[in-house]
């Protein structure tokens, strides 16, 4: 029994420790118009190894980063959301990566952007 | 001159480098209205340059090329970072911190919700749904939702009990703000021990709990989150009066102390003192009552630092009298002359919690929870005397991480529990002292699209259930648009509190046994049982309209039970499970927004619960195979901006035919046939909204009138042979009818 305990308190302090990342934060722009768009823009950010925090907001348009700076940088995150069809301030995704997001998320058209409000 | 010419070359670059970065920082709120934040903190990040925002919000602050991190800070918003990489005009949207996850926002659109995104069967009830019942505790909470079955425990105490996946409330953790809270002594009663003005929502987790609250849940766990303080109304009464002559009234006071501590002080009282005769059988039809709950919370909130604390003080004081009409205690107690009961119980209960985020890197947090209980009832029924001492200490730590990234999030943390118990019953002293000391892991995956994984196990050890392992999963995929398959597997342990948990069995001329005593517990082993299930949840749209649809199953296995065998009138006996017991619940639910704030919601249940006794397998009495349930409301005007509107509430539940424990061997007159006759019953309710400040309701329960005849056998003669007052299948009392008010002040 009591070796048991031992290991499960070892266990919990070797958690903690590994959990002690160096860690950056930045937000980022991006363009997008609904709950669709945030899944892909989330999911993109956060499938970029070293991003351990991805969260964007449909009010907003920002995109809340925390990742690893060892492992990656925001160019890389940039690209790697540009790449799923979503514009940022700084780069604008192609018209190819545009024309593959769904049609209720094509945030350029002003149409499917006054459908999105209320 | 010389010296003029380098002074006007030079001034260019003065200026250049005395660049300003300006901004305007808002709050960012549900209704999109520009309230701007004065006074928050703008510094660049690891330097002393920084700026404080004006009665606008607006901001400059000086610029430089190497300066990337803006950091953006105030108390009670969510201090924020930007990269900054040019001196452009800023704007930016400052979010109010919130508490730990405990603080579930639920859409305000409909007041019951269900996920399509989380791994476990969880139903969230808002303060709204409470609302539509007048909810004078926790256990009338569940009367308009389908996946709670409300139904009397026996024909004195006019107690109710709640099942869920066919089985009672023992084998359902029911916890407060993650403290298990009704258990032990505190079974029987306990729920009417939560007023219902002070629970602010409820989460219902079908199958196996997390491991996170301990080992006990089996069927389900059931969490009410209490009002907070800080959130709560500066001053909120609720009046109750109902055609029984009950009365109820609930005050809350809540106040901000300081900008980090709020305080809340919570009254409820309770009174029943008329007598109730209808069926004329010389009780009672509900017991005579009174009930003193008083409760303290501190609240302790430091954004900057990401503190969150809890402080709860709790007593209460609760008496019943029931029995016959002209029983009178002071002259009649434990005496023949009239059979009478009084249960008086007097609880007090501190609860502490603490919470840490780290504000550096949000997913870590440690939380400690601290709670002692001290429960004290004393009660005889008749001749049969019944007192319990229940001291308890639950203690938990709980610290939060991930691994890599947030798709991978980890639980882990340690918990101890104490328990001593002082009982005497069938004139015997029983004593005893449990603890337990345990560790616990939970992993939750999600893919961020179709899987979402949560995966625990917990190691626990006990001096009287030994040492031993429990493992529990519950997993989600969406395999399209609007929908949710749901799969769960979990063990539980429990021991059984064989006379808390079935005191009705006191109120009977019964002799009360205990067989092949072995075990560790009263002579008995304890109970372990294993539940999976299979849930499908789908959304769509019915003309236009959204309705959704959900298919549940769901089957607890027994490995252990201690079976409580009604079956020989004259005897219950208690002895550990040999051979098969489970219990099967399958249910369809339906929901409807039929036309602009019109909800219809109507479900079907079936179950089989069967279990080995002494005589043979047996479906297990008094629970129905079928049941029809119907819920439709209405509002009017609940357009933005109307302060003045009527709600309406209609609920339905029909329960099939339900077998009675075998009365084959009782004397000729005191037989009951093998079912039931089937019963349907009819709440409603209406509510006048007059302002955000005031409001009147008014209500009926049992609307049909419907009433079991001859709730009690031997009623006659309650000293002799054949007295029981446990065959209860339906309404006692008919028709009540209620109103009340609410005012608060925000």
């Amino acid at each position: 029994m009591k070796k048991v305990l031992v290991i499960m308190i070892v266990m919990l302090v070797s958690i903690a420790s590994f959990a002690q990342n160096k860690n950056a934060k930045a937000s980022l722009e991006v363009d997008g118009v609904c709950l669709m768009c945030k899944e892909r823009i989330e999911k993109a950010a956060i499938r970029t190894k070293g991003v351990k925090s991805a969260i964007w907001s449909v009010e907003t348009h920002e995109l809340k980063l925390i990742y690893d700076e060892r492992k990656t940088s925001l160019d890389a995150i940039t690209k790697s959301i540009v790449a799923v069809g979503h514009d940022t301030k700084e780069v604008k995704a192609t018209d190819e990566a545009y024309n593959s997001v769904h049609p209720c998320c094509k945030y350029r058209d002003e149409e499917v952007q006054d459908d999105h409000k209320n | 001159m010389k010296n003029i010419i380098y002074i006007v070359f030079m001034l260019p670059l003065l200026l250049f480098s005395q660049d300003q970065l300006s901004g305007e920082i808002l709050e960012a709120n549900t209704e999109n209205k520009t309230i701007p934040v004065v006074g928050a903190n703008v510094f660049w990040l690891n330097t002393t340059v920084g700026a404080v925002t004006d009665l606008d919000g607006k901001f400059t602050i000086p610029y430089e090329t190497s300066y990337k991190q803006l950091v953006i800070s105030y108390v009670g918003y969510q201090t924020d970072t930007l990269t900054i990489d040019a001196p452009k005009f800023i704007k930016h949207n400052l979010k109010p911190s919130s508490e730990l996850d405990e603080v579930i926002v639920t859409s305000r659109k409909q007041s019951t919700v269900k996920s399509y995104m989380r791994a476990a069967n969880i139903i969230t009830v808002s303060s709204d749904e409470l609302l539509k019942a007048a909810c004078c505790n926790l256990s009338e909470s569940f009367e308009t939702n389908p996946s709670i079955d409300v139904n009397f425990s026996d024909a004195l105490t006019g107690t109710r009990q709640i099942k869920m996946l066919g089985l009672t409330s023992k084998y359902i953790l029911i916890t407060t703000e993650n403290v298990p809270s009704i258990r032990g002594a505190s079974q029987a009663f306990g729920l009417s021990f939560i007023p219902g003005t002070w629970v602010e929502s409820i989460q219902i987790t079908k199958g196996a709990g997390s491991v996170t609250n301990g080992f006990e849940s089996i069927a389900g766990q059931i969490n009410a989150e209490l009002q907070k303080p800080s959130t709560d109304n500066r001053f909120f009464v609720n009046l109750y009066g109902a055609s029984s002559e009950r009365m109820e009234l609930n005050t809350h006071f809540n106040t901000k102390v300081s900008d980090k501590w709020s305080t809340g002080f919570y009254i409820h009282g309770n009174t029943h003192q008329a007598k109730h005769d209808v069926n004329d059988d010389g009780f009672l039809d509900m017991p005579l009552y009174n009930q003193i709950n008083v409760m303290n919370r501190w609240q302790y909130v430091n954004p900057e630092k990401g503190l969150v604390s809890f402080i709860n003080v709790r007593y209460l004081n609760d008496s019943k009298q029931a029995g016959q009409l002209d029983f009178d205690p002071s002259r009649d107690k434990l005496t023949t002359n009239f059979w009478g009961s009084e249960i008086d119980t007097e609880r007090f209960e501190i609860t502490t919690k603490f919470g840490y985020v780290n504000p550096e890197v949000p997913w870590q947090s440690l939380g400690v929870q601290f709670a002692f209980s001290s429960h004290k009832q004393d009660s005889y029924y008749g001749l049969n005397t019944y007192d319990i001492n229940h001291n308890s200490v639950y203690s938990n730590v709980i610290y939060n991480s991930i691994i890599n990234d947030s798709r991978h999030k980890i639980k882990t943390g340690l918990s101890f529990t104490y328990d001593h118990y002082d009982e005497l019953a069938i004139n015997t002293n029983f004593e005893r002292s449990e603890r337990s000391f345990g560790g616990f892991f939970e992993y939750a995956y999600d893919n961020l699209d179709k899987l979402t994984l949560t995966a625990g196990l917990r190691f626990d050890t006990h001096n009287l259930l030994g040492e031993f392992i429990t493992p529990r999963l519950h997993m989600r995929y969406t395999p399209w648009e609007k929908s949710a398959l749901r799969f769960s597997i979990g063990k539980g342990k429990r021991s059984a509190n064989i006379f808390a948990e079935n005191q009705s069995m006191f109120a009977t001329s019964r002799s009360i046994n205990i067989l092949n005593t072995n075990g560790s517990i009263y002579g008995l082993d304890p109970e372990i049982a294993w539940n999976y299930g299979v849930s499908y949840l789908q959304g769509f749209n019915l003309f236009g309209r959204k309705a959704d649809v959900t298919f549940d199953f769901y089957r607890t296995d027994f490995q252990n039970q201690v079976v409580v065998d009604w079956e020989n009138p004259q005897e219950v006996n208690f002895y550990n499970l040999k051979g098969d017991s489970f219990a099967n619940s399958f249910q369809v639910e339906l929901n409807y927004n039929m036309f602009d704030h019109f909800d219809f919601r109507t479900a079907y249940k079936y179950y089989d619960v069967q279990t080995e006794y002494l005589t043979g397998k047996q479906s297990k009495p008094l629970t129905p195979k079928h049941r029809f349930f119907a819920n439709a409301s209405y509002v009017t005007n609940a357009e933005e901006g109307a302060t003045s509107r009527w709600k309406f509430d209609l609920t339905y539940n029909w329960l099939s035919e339900q077998r009675f424990a075998s009365t084959s061997s009782s004397s000729q007159g005191y037989r009951l046939p093998e079912e039931s006759p089937t019963v349907g019953t009819l709440n409603a309710q209406v509510t006048k909204v007059f302002s955000p400040k005031f409001e009147v309701y008014l209500g009926g329960e049992n609307v049909t009138n419907v009433r079991q005849n001859n709730p009690i056998l031997g009623a006659n003669d309650p000293f002799g042979s054949n007295f029981d007052t446990t065959f209860v299948y339906g309404p006692i009392y008919g028709s009540m009818y209620y109103a009340g008010l609410r005012f608060k002040i925000k």
